[in-house]
């Protein structure tokens, strides 16, 4: 299954929505010439895909971020130049959204235009996260986001971690979690991201089918 | 209970409720506006209020009625909505209110930025109301740490009769770690009998006041919170230290600054540099005893902080005198890299081995 040119990724805060999307945004690069990722996160302060504008300049990915440049702002403004990015045929876009339907709304802005191109929306699942454990809870988080957001969901992505300390059960408990939610929602697991150091051990044949290695480019050494 | 992931501020809201903390008052503000949000959506859940006040200052007077109602109260807030809580944290302190602040401490001074800091140091180990007074105040490098002492905090603070702050930056309440809800250890806790609970027609009304008029009561009442202080200080200290007998270069930092100068620790042990650590967890009462215990190879102290020297002030109380104290700080809401606290540990140790 192809994913189509305009990508959203979107989750319960705090499901690692963001370095999935950058990780995303890096192996579309190996792809694509015109790789594009749009940090529309209105929800946090710190721990955005803005903070990496360097890295991704220097891998010639195109940042759209806030107009306002600047990193340590929490007022919520959009780039201009987003229009282009959800409507141009030539570029490969994913929008890295903030977390919870509050973090969503700012996709209803752009609704109507999105409606208009192809699109793939993303929700991220980290069955590690007190409220998104349990199916309910994921389901909850599902509709509440695509009612703010006037979009609909297309595919799932296990991003179920402990972070570094991510183990292969972790992975495994995200992934039959995950697939209950497909069950229910009729939608597609398009991706299993683990970390690198852990996806080497999975051996689950239904996990290593979309395995989706990701390296934690949002995490300093000093983290945990 | 099994680890799950929670970001920092959410854990204070999940750690209090543990807790029993049964009230919050509060107004948001970056970066710990999840603290108010998370416990608006769980406190009344377990039988709470939230409520959100007009200001900081009709919050942190809110905390001064629930706490000398006897109930378990806590606000939080960060920096310059910490400053506008000073004049009823010392009011608090004088009356005795046991109660829990959280600081998630953002660059200053005044509005500053949005970024993590440490620079409300002296205003947390200090205090930046009137009068003297002490706080209990700990400062978590971890979000289990975080979790571990406001469930600590309440206790502590009901024991003593005494505010107790949480002094953390700003990243620890932002960042997402793995957290257990461990069951705090029972400590016995005295009776609430000095609280405004109503007389029930069987006793004399009691009264929470922090003024006294007549400045020989005054003095007695002070000497009275001296007592309590100097046990605090006999009881209450932690640290975590490691390495001192042998080190040539002991660094001493707490909270998220801890961890970055670590990871630089073990980059200068791999280099054959002896490094020794020393992290207050209490910043008041401050653990200055644990100097005694650095040998004799070591060169100097390095302080590392998200402000401007603060920290760096204890430690040379806490060394007397006895080898130079240096300084590693970034201000503002920058966040020190492990690199250029590696350079720091090389100059002052005399270079790679």
């Amino acid at each position: 299954m192809h994913d189509k040119r305009l990508v959203i990724v979107i989750g319960h805060y705090g499901s690692g929505k963001t370095e999935f999307a950058v990780n995303y945004a890096v192996k579309m690069k190996e792809i694509y010439e015109n790789v594009s990722i749009a940090d529309l996160d209105i929800v946090n302060p710190y721990f955005r895909s803005r903070e990496k504008r360097k890295f991704f300049e220097e891998i010639g990915i195109k940042l759209s971020d806030s107009s306002i440049r600047n990193t340590a702002i929490d007022l919520p403004a959009l780039p201009a130049e987003m229009m282009g990015v959800i409507a141009n045929p030539n570029i490969k876009s994913i929008l890295d959204v903030g977390g919870d339907p509050v973090g969503a709304r700012v996709l209803a802005r752009y609704a109507e235009q999105i409606k208009n191109v192809e699109y793939d929306m993303f929700y991220v699942i980290n069955g590690n996260r007190p409220d998104t454990s349990t199916v309910e809870g994921v389901l909850k988080y599902m509709k509440l986001i695509e009612t703010t957001s006037r979009l609909k969901i297309t595919g799932l992505v296990n991003n179920t971690h402990m972070l570094k300390a991510t183990t292969v059960e972790d992975v495994e408990f995200g992934h039959e979690l995950t697939k209950k939610v497909s069950w229910e929602t009729d939608i597609p697991i398009r991706y299993e991201a683990v970390i690198k150091e852990t996806a080497d051990k999975i051996k689950n044949q239904d996990i290593i089918e979309k395995l989706f290695p990701i390296n934690l480019y949002m995490r300093e050494e000093w983290m945990s | 209970m099994s680890k799950i992931l929670m970001k920092g501020n959410e854990a204070v809201g999940a750690a209090a409720i543990k807790a029993g903390c049964k009230y919050f008052f509060g107004y948001p503000i970056t970066p710990s506006s999840e603290i108010p949000e998370y416990i608006s959506r769980k406190l009344p859940e377990a039988g709470g209020v939230f409520l959100q006040a007009e200001s900081e200052i009709a919050a942190i007077n809110m905390v001064y009625g629930a706490g000398g109602a006897g109930a378990r109260v806590m606000t939080a807030s960060s920096s310059p909505g910490i400053s506008l809580k000073q004049e009823g944290i010392t009011y608090c302190a004088g009356a005795e209110i046991p109660c829990v602040i959280v600081n998630m401490m953002r660059g200053g001074p005044g509005l500053g930025s949005i970024q993590p800091s440490q620079a409300d140091y002296y205003q947390s180990t200090r205090g930046g109301g009137n009068g003297d007074y002490r706080t209990l105040c700990y400062a978590p490098s971890s979000i289990q740490e975080l979790v571990d002492y406001i469930m600590l905090a309440f206790d502590k603070a009901d024991y003593y009769r005494n505010p107790v702050l949480i002094a953390a930056d700003g990243m620890i309440g932002q960042i997402m770690e793995a957290v257990e809800f461990k069951e705090p250890e029972p400590i016995e806790l005295p009776p609430k009998d000095w609280a405004t609970t109503g007389t029930g027609g069987k006793r004399k009304p009691v009264i929470v006041n922090s003024l006294y008029l007549q400045a020989e009561e005054l003095q007695e009442h002070n000497k009275n919170l001296e007592k309590k202080y100097k046990v605090m200080e006999e009881n209450e200290v932690r640290y975590e230290a490691f390495g001192l007998e042998d080190a040539e270069v002991v660094c001493v930092a707490y909270g998220t600054t801890s961890r970055i100068v670590k990871t630089a620790i073990k980059q200068a042990q791999a280099k054959g540099i002896k490094v020794g650590m020393i992290r207050p967890i209490t910043l008041w009462p401050y653990p200055y005893d644990i100097y005694k215990q650095i040998g004799p190879n070591a060169k100097g102290i390095l302080g590392v902080e998200m402000s401007l020297g603060q920290l760096t002030d204890d430690i040379k109380i806490g060394i007397a005198g006895r080898l130079p104290v240096y300084f590693n700080g970034t201000q503002g809401g920058m966040v020190p890299t492990p690199g250029s606290i590696l350079a720091e540990i090389e100059k002052i140790a005399g270079g790679t081995k």
